[in-house]
């Protein structure tokens, strides 16, 4: 079988407009960017108030947020987009039904459904390493701040939670780069993201393999650069004399 | 939106045909994926210099790129590279190359699960079974490697159920598993929404179940 090697493929026109392969490169990044960080906004702030809510006293708060971890953890992350992407749409009040399906573009919608599914989903596991992070400071630490007369909500906001998310950056930083990872499944639903213009580029040109080893490289570069990035937080927000703070 | 499930009773053999093709799918993924992990972590805590950076490279290879990316690319290149191998146009299905894509990305996962456990092994026993004349192979397979396996059971298990919610990816090359037969069974009935909740459900219960029963045997297995 003859297979067509061309490195040059992405400075190539597609045909469609006055477009060179490299442009859907770079738009399909930016919207892989786009959906990650903005998932990442949701998943940070609602995993936070959820892994709170386990560790407080009483019953209710941690029950419900064990139930939110357990349902979004058990159903696979395609199966919680397509809820989403097709069936909230329906469940929604009529005007605002029209708007999603007709008010707003394919993409506006793919992209919408994409950011709840991804900031939803992560929000479990970003709930779970923040429990980790409060359970793993001595019990003293919660003892003397509320022997110094803080109020529950002052003993996390002064005393438990600097410390914790100080402990989990570096799981913190795995499910960061899952849900640039995770993002891929925005293809299927027609969204154009990095994966969905590398098999249309694939289509297009033929040129399968350099299209996926570009896409790789990409992912794998970024994947450095984000790493390298909660590297440097890790290291510009330690305590000194603390957790390897002394280095 | 009033939901009717009395549709779903009919479909249940069909349903159950997708069932049995996702578990295929991941029995045949864990023991590939197991296996080459187990080489993977074997060549990664070997002297050779060269082997063990091969593996790192591999392993870190995989763990940067989404499994959707793996699938998508394998299902267009497998049958390109068996025919250049074989020689001839061997048309392979999607199974088979989803399969290959599932097995090489898990074994990724694999294996630093694999490598923790073998380094979680205290020294003294592999300088013991050395001791005792027994070659590398033997000191693995019968000291090092069932005490590991041994520790590592729940991690393998756990990595195995987040496998399970993975396969339902395959839905991007059309393989009719569980979560794409539900999909058309219900376009079809003209009731996605009663179906879709379904597969959803039925993933959580027995995800769910697995999961429990999986820190049971922690608990039992723990020093």
């Amino acid at each position: 079988m003859n297979y067509h090697w061309d490195w040059g493929i992405f400075f190539k026109s597609t045909g469609v407009g006055s477009e060179i392969y490299l442009n859907w490169f770079v738009s399909g990044l930016g919207w892989t960017i786009a959906v990650a960080l903005a998932g990442w906004i949701i998943a940070l702030a609602l995993g936070s108030v959820l892994g709170v809510m386990r560790t407080l006293p009483g019953k209710l708060l941690p029950t419900i947020a064990t139930t939110y971890v357990e349902l979004f953890r058990n159903v696979p992350l395609l199966v919680q987009l397509f809820i989403w992407y097709f069936l909230v749409p329906d469940l929604l009040p009529t005007p605002l039904e029209m708007w999603f399906k007709q008010g707003i573009s394919p993409a506006t919608s793919a992209y919408l459904s994409v950011v709840v599914c991804l900031g939803l989903f992560t929000a479990a596991r970003v709930c779970e390493q923040v429990r980790t992070g409060i359970q793993a400071l001595p019990r003293g630490q919660n003892n003397a701040a509320l022997a110094m007369g803080f109020s529950t909500a002052q003993t996390y906001r002064f005393v438990l939670l600097p410390q914790a998310f100080r402990i989990i950056i570096p799981p913190l930083t795995s499910e960061f780069l899952n849900i640039f990872k995770n993002s891929s499944v925005a293809s299927l639903i027609g969204l154009m993201e990095l994966l969905a213009q590398t098999k249309q580029t694939a289509e297009f040109s033929a040129n399968i393999f350099e299209a996926f080893t570009l896409a790789t490289l990409i992912y794998f570069v970024l994947n450095m650069s984000l790493m390298g990035f909660m590297a440097w937080v890790e290291k510009r927000v330690r305590i000194p004399g603390m957790m390897g703070g002394s280095k | 939106m009033a939901l009717d499930f009395s549709q779903i009773i009919p479909a249940l053999p069909g349903l159950a045909d997708g069932m049995l093709l996702t578990l295929k799918l991941l029995v045949m993924a864990v023991l590939g994926g197991v296996v080459l992990g187990t080489l993977l972590a074997l060549a990664r805590l070997s002297d050779n210099v060269l082997l063990s950076r091969l593996a790192k490279w591999y392993v870190n290879y995989f763990r940067s790129i989404p499994l959707l990316l793996v699938i998508s690319w394998f299902y267009l290149v497998v049958p390109m590279v068996l025919s250049w191998i074989t020689g001839d146009l061997t048309p392979v299905g999607a199974f088979t190359s989803c399969l290959v894509a599932f097995v090489m990305f898990e074994a990724a996962y694999f294996s630093e699960i694999v490598r923790a456990g073998i380094q979680s092994i205290s020294r003294g026993q592999i300088n013991a079974a050395y001791a005792l004349g027994m070659s590398y192979g033997q000191a693995m397979r019968l000291v090092i490697l069932p005490q590991a396996f041994r520790k590592m059971m729940p991690l393998l298990l756990q990595q195995s159920i987040i496998l399970f919610q993975d396969t339902s990816l395959v839905y991007a090359v059309g393989l009719m598993d569980f979560l794409n037969t539900a999909r058309s069974k219900g376009d079809v009935v003209g009731l996605p929404h009663e179906f879709l909740l379904f597969a959803g459900a039925v993933y959580f219960v027995i995800s769910f179940g697995a999961s429990q029963w999986v820190k049971r045997l922690q608990k039992r297995f723990a020093v």
